[in-house]
């Protein structure tokens, strides 16, 4: 337990001091949700309308761009077949990794968003549901993510296609998320149902993703 | 024979000699009845059978369309058989069966899209609908061409099929959700066009070609996947033999 704990506590540090981290996140989640309105037009009363699917699109590009420094860095410089070879199961630091990146990619891009609503006009009663939402759905993405990190490990610059393989998982967070966000739809009871199977996405994906990530980053690590 | 074990017998067709003089002969005969199967029943699709008294002509474009389809989703079926046969039986054609079925499933899923797009454009005035079957089928290709990329990426063929057949499996659990979800999704948003959500009645004069054209392109998709695994099995003896040239 105190080797998952440090772990996690080490790759906070690291994204953290280095830079490059959630910071990076946040600030491309800004300029892609800066630059809509400009592809769109400054309609306010359009923009309020698709305000959670914009920021939910917005969301999910941005986390992932920092998909690539899930592990990469680790596998370069030797740190993962180090940490592959301790006590803990791979499975665990994979874990582990997964939740030092939701710390510092998913929670800030939270955190970020009701701002973001702001600028979109989101209607003041949507803000809670908004951010309830994206606290229920984004462990997914950082788990689901670690799937297309880990495949891609060794391939240079594979950030770009860990962001294809995920994307299609992806698409399961952003329909429920939208919908629990209170978007488009006036059905009563259908947030509250969105809500729930957003739930149930990252419950799944909670059990795939260490699972599958391990098997992958496996495949990589032995020689 | 009777001696083996049944893991024994399981192994002794992942010999990939034994599997290319056995492919060998099967090539041409599979061909031939996909020949067969396909030839008559474009005979009967496209000049047999009547015309739909509703969609005119553009019916005919079905008997393309759902065997596509079908297909796509079978090729998808194919490719996480064979990858979790590979990753729990270490069984060494499995990752060149997994490898040789995903452009053909990426081929059928194409095709598939593409003539329901045609269809699409004279029934539904579109050629595009976001409905749950259509987008579905394009998440399906994205999942394809995902595979695809990660083989071509990784250049050792052991990292790359374990690679590749973990992501097929994690691939094959996800389908179903994202399937639902846009189903989900689908029918919250009610689209604005109105088609029968069952497809036309299938009448008898038309479920013979249907039939027959499933069937050939059954045959031509396993025709495919041997040529193609017999492709791979020997573009990796080359590989191996070029690798033995230099270290030499």
């Amino acid at each position: 337990m105190r080797a998952f704990t440090s772990l996690i506590r080490r790759d906070v540090a690291l994204a953290v001091h280095v830079g490059g981290g959630g910071g990076m996140a946040v600030f491309f989640f800004l300029v892609t949700v800066s630059l809509l309105p400009l592809g769109i037009g400054p309609n306010l009363n359009l923009l309020g309308q698709i305000a959670p699917g914009l920021l939910w699109v917005a969301l999910l590009l941005s986390s992932l761009l920092t998909l690539d420094r899930l592990f990469q860095a680790d596998f370069e410089d030797g740190t993962l077949d180090a940490l592959s070879m301790g006590s803990l199961p791979l499975e665990l630091t994979v874990s582990a990794k997964i939740i030092a990146h939701w710390l510092t990619t998913g929670l800030p891009l939270v955190i970020a968003a009701p701002f973001l609503g702001l600028l979109l006009n989101l209607d003041g009663s949507q803000f809670l549901d908004l951010v309830g939402a994206m606290l229920v759905g984004t462990p997914a993405l950082s788990l689901m993510g670690a799937i297309g990190a880990a495949l891609t490990v060794s391939v240079r610059r594979g950030g770009l296609l860990a962001s294809l393989l995920v994307m299609p998982f992806y698409i399961p967070v952003l329909i429920f998320g939208v919908a629990a966000s209170g978007g488009a739809m006036a059905m009563p009871g259908a947030a509250h149902q969105a809500l729930l199977l957003l739930g149930a996405v990252t419950l799944v994906s909670l059990v795939i993703g260490p699972l599958a990530s391990a098997a992958a980053l496996r495949a990589h690590l032995r020689t | 024979m009777s001696d083996l074990t049944l893991t024994q017998r399981f192994h002794a067709f992942a010999n990939p000699a034994r599997f290319m003089a056995l492919s060998h002969r099967l090539v041409w005969p599979l061909g031939l009845i996909t020949a067969a199967l396909i030839g008559s029943g474009l005979y009967f699709a496209l000049l047999d059978s009547p015309v739909d008294y509703q969609q005119g002509e553009t019916v005919r474009i079905m008997y393309v369309h759902v065997p596509s389809a079908w297909l796509g989703l079978m090729g998808y079926m194919v490719m996480a058989g064979a990858s979790l046969v590979a990753l729990v039986f270490r069984h060494p054609l499995a990752d060149v069966c997994a490898k040789s079925a995903a452009p053909i499933g990426a081929a059928f899923c194409f095709l598939a899209l593409v003539t329901g797009s045609l269809w699409g454009r004279p029934m539904w005035g579109t050629w595009w609908v976001w409905d749950a079957r259509l987008t579905s089928m394009l998440i399906l290709l994205f999942l394809y061409l995902g595979y695809i990329a990660l083989w071509a990426t990784i250049e050792e063929p052991v990292r790359a099929a374990r690679a590749a057949a973990v992501l097929a499996l994690v691939g094959s659990i996800n389908v179903p959700i994202v399937h639902y979800s846009v189903v989900w999704w689908n029918t919250l948003h009610q689209p604005a066009s109105v088609f029968r959500v069952g497809g036309p009645e299938v009448a008898g004069s038309m479920l013979l070609p249907l039939a027959l054209m499933a069937l050939g392109f059954t045959f031509f998709f396993a025709t495919l996947l041997i040529v193609r695994m017999r492709a791979e099995v020997l573009r990796r003896r080359v590989r191996a033999l070029r690798l033995a040239g230099m270290e030499a």
